[in-house]
Order: C-alpha cells, then structure tokens, then sequence
C-alpha cells in the first residue's frame, strides 16, 4: 500500500516514499520513483492511482515548466502548491484526478516549506504530512519527535524510524523506499530503503 | 478472452433470411419492418436483461503472458487459451501481437480490445515512421498506446499489455493496461496466470542467461502457469527480439511439454501421495 511522509524543518525538507508499482496483488516494479522533481528546488510526491498519478503530475510538471520558460521566473513552491490545488479542484467536478500530493520546495525568500494536498483538492501547509494507511503510525509518532530544529542526519534518522515503523506494523507494508531532501542547494536523494530479496 | 471460432451468422442481413421472417411472425412484434431491425429479447426489463448477459458473454482475463530483458535481447512467450466463464473458447489464439518487424504487443485482458488497440498502435507507429523517416522508439510506442489507454479511462476497456522491441537504445519493455498505468521494466507478467509465472521465472531469471536458458525459461514458466492456472493452456508461444527484430522461436502444446518434463508421473509433485 502506498507510503509517502513529509517533514519540515528549519532549513530543509524530506520526503520519503514507497517504490512499488502495483497491479492488483502484484508488485510489478520495485524502483518506481513517485517523488518528482518540479525544478531544481522543488519536489512532488504523487500516490493515487497508476494512470492518474503520471498523466496529472507530467500535466502539473509540464505547465510548471512552461510559466518559468515563458515569464523568465520561476514560480514559489506556495505558487506551485496553490496552482495544483486549483487544478485539482476544476477536474474534480469533470472527471477527478485519483491522486494524493506533498509538494515541497525551498525558496530562497520564505525557505523550506511543505504542502498537503488530497485529490478533493484540500490543501494544507504542514510542519510534517503523510498519505496511505502507513502515515497513520508514523503521523503520530512524529508528532511525538519531530522538532524545528532537527538537522539533517536527526531527521534522516526519524524517517527510516517511521518506515521501520510500516514495515513492523502494516500488514501491506511495501518493502522499498526512497527519501529525498531539499535544501538550500537543492534536491537529492540521500538514502534508498531496499529489501534484500527484491534487490 | 473471445473465441475466435464463434459462429458469426447472426451478423449477417437479416433480411436474407427466411428463418428471421418467420421468427418475427411468430414473435409477434408489432414492428413495421420497412426498414431492417433485430427481434428483440421478450423479456420483462430489457436493460438489465441485458446488462445480465454482458456478464456472460464478457471476456474473461484467462491468459499467462511475460516478458523479459536479459543480455541477449527480449524474450515474449505466452499461452494460447481463450475462455468465456468456465468455456474454453478456443485453444489457437494468437497472443503475440506483431506491432512491425521490431516491435511486439502481447494480449491479456478483453481479446478483442487488445486486437483493436495493438492494431491502431500499429497504424500510429506507420504514420510516425513515414512522417520522421525514423522508426519509433518502444519507448514512445508504449507511450502512445498508454495516452490512447488514458483518453479511454473508465469507459470499460479492459487490457493489460506488454509493449517489446528493439530500438536505437537498445531493448526496450513497458507494461501498459487500461488503467492507463504504464511502466518500464526487465521482467512483467500479466493475466490470470501470471502470479504461478512469476513463481518460476524469479527464481530463474538472470541478467547473464544465455539465449537457449532463457527461450526455455519463458516457455517454462508459462507451461507451470497453465499448470495451475484453468483458464490459461493451448501452446506456449516463444518469442525473441534482437538488434534485427523478431522472431518466433517456438509454438509447442502444453501436454507435450507436460510429458517432456515429466516422463513418469512420479517424478511431480502432485503425483506419487498416497491416498488417505
């Protein structure tokens, strides 16, 4: 089932997410990357389902694209979150899109900042946000520890405790994982979570 | 999966045939035939009657079908069983689809779907072809059959394929179904059959399998897929792609395989217990 969690901190934020790709009771692919790269400091995390989740995050990514080319500016990672919402939001009532998305970016006037967002089109701007039946033990154990001031190796360490978590607890717990960061140089992938029998 | 051997006459005019009319008489309906019409079923509730009856006549998702990447090119092998409900429909249906010399569809799902949209991906690819002057890429044929798939979405199309081939980067493999999910990938299995296909090719797959292992694998994972699965049988069909396209390997009847890879009924594990 699928997994995707978002923490914020002072200067960075991290996401982490499954990398299964499922069809019906099969896992058919074990390096499915759902946390997209928008731009050089923006990432999106898409879960929902399959044809929904590529063809609404490239729709998503293509205009993102196409107003940074066209006015010579990169849009905020708020302009972003609110752009995505409204999209949500329109085909919501024509045929909506199955997908549920963090989207995280760090800007350099307002920092890192991470936004919550169902396929009703909800939006929230959290401090740490999850989706799938695996955020529910993590939420709350990150409410327990989280902290503004966590650094970088701190909270590495509090996310691979929430997929130790998933992975004790949920009984369709996928059994490989990704987690990124965005910081004040951009994105990268600082750790993959693999199974030693699907490697 | 459609039988391809169905008794089609009652698509022909009706106006030709005799029995109609007198069918029509009899029925009595009170229908000016001036122009030409179908009797219609005498039933209380026609849409859910008819509604009951798609269930029936509605392809079921008996298949095995796989595909592999490994050093020596693509393997594509299937099975060849077509069933609707607990009727086998056929036992010869062709579920390798040839898309052009160097691409390759493969066909789980509603039969007729897949021969309609693997044959449109065809025509699509053509008109690439002649409109670049370059042989499309799996990559982008995957991709035009999965957007087709998408526009469709929800609106009932039921098909999960296998897009292979060879192209200037080399060997290629998606996963596209009517979900629209579409995904790259070294080894797929799709159908009814493929969990018991899975069984055997994980634990046999190697990236380094030379290409006689590997032709042998797919055929034998799909042999143990029909096996155990009812609903998928007929022959095993092997398929290779190289730098220079396609080719068949081998179609062989799933009993004869049976008796090749176990000549005495001892030898398998569903053999041999006693008897409580």
């Amino acid at each position: 089932m699928e997994y995707l969690m978002g923490m914020r901190c002072n200067d960075f934020v991290m996401l982490a997410c499954d990398t299964t790709a499922v069809q019906q009771i099969i896992t058919i692919k074990h390096d499915e990357d759902k946390l997209i790269p928008i731009d050089s400091h923006k990432l999106m995390g898409v879960a929902g389902e399959p044809g929904d989740r590529v063809q609404f995050s490239e729709f998503i990514l293509a205009n993102i694209r196409l107003y940074a080319a066209r006015n010579n500016r990169e849009l905020s990672t708020s302009a972003t979150a609110h752009f995505t919402r409204g999209e949500l939001a329109t085909a919501l009532r024509k045929r909506p899109y199955m997908a549920n998305l963090l989207i995280a970016g760090f800007d350099k006037a307002g920092g890192p900042s991470l936004y919550w967002m169902d396929y009703l089109a909800t939006m929230h701007k959290m401090n740490i946000a999850g989706t799938g039946y695996g955020s529910y033990f993590v939420l709350s154990m990150f409410d327990k520890l989280w902290r503004k001031d966590l650094n970088e190796s701190e909270a590495l360490d509090l996310m691979l405790k929430g997929i130790d978590e998933v992975k004790k607890r949920l009984v369709v717990a996928p059994p490989s994982y990704v987690i990124k960061i965005i910081d004040a140089n951009g994105t990268r992938t600082i750790k993959t979570v693999t199974d030693p029998a699907v490697a | 999966m459609v039988g391809l051997g169905l008794d089609l006459s009652v698509l022909e005019n009706p106006s030709k045939s005799a029995a109609t009319d007198a069918q029509l008489d009899g029925l009595s309906v009170g229908v000016d035939l001036g122009m030409q019409s179908f009797p219609l079923p005498q039933v209380h509730d026609l849409d859910s009657f008819e509604r009951e009856v798609m269930e029936y006549v509605k392809p079921s998702h008996g298949t095995t079908t796989l595909g592999f990447i490994f050093q020596g090119g693509v393997i594509m092998a299937v099975d060849s069983r077509a069933s609707m409900g607990s009727y086998i429909s056929s036992q010869t249906v062709k579920k390798v689809i040839e898309i052009n010399p160097f691409l390759l569809g493969t066909m789980a799902g509603g039969a007729a779907d897949c021969q309609f949209w693997l044959r449109n991906l065809g025509t699509q690819c053509r008109l690439y072809e002649l409109n670049t002057g370059k042989r499309i890429t799996v990559r982008a044929a995957s991709k035009l059959l999965a957007n087709t798939m998408y526009s469709y979405k929800g609106m009932g199309l039921s098909m999960g394929t296998m897009v292979a081939g060879w192209d200037a980067t080399g060997p290629g493999l998606y996963y596209v179904d009517s979900d629209g999910q579409r995904t790259k990938g070294q080894v797929f299995s799709v159908g009814s059959g493929s969990l018991y296909a899975y069984g055997v090719l994980d634990q046999g797959y190697k990236w380094d399998l030379d290409v006689e292992t590997a032709v042998e694998l797919g055929r034998r994972a799909i042999y143990h897929a029909t096996f155990r699965d009812a609903v998928s049988g007929g022959t095993v069909s092997v398929y290779h792609v190289t730098e220079k396209g396609w080719t068949k390997i081998s179609g062989t009847d799933v009993g004869e395989l049976h008796y090749e890879y176990y000549d005495n009924p001892e030898k398998h594990p569903c053999n041999g217990t006693q008897p409580i």
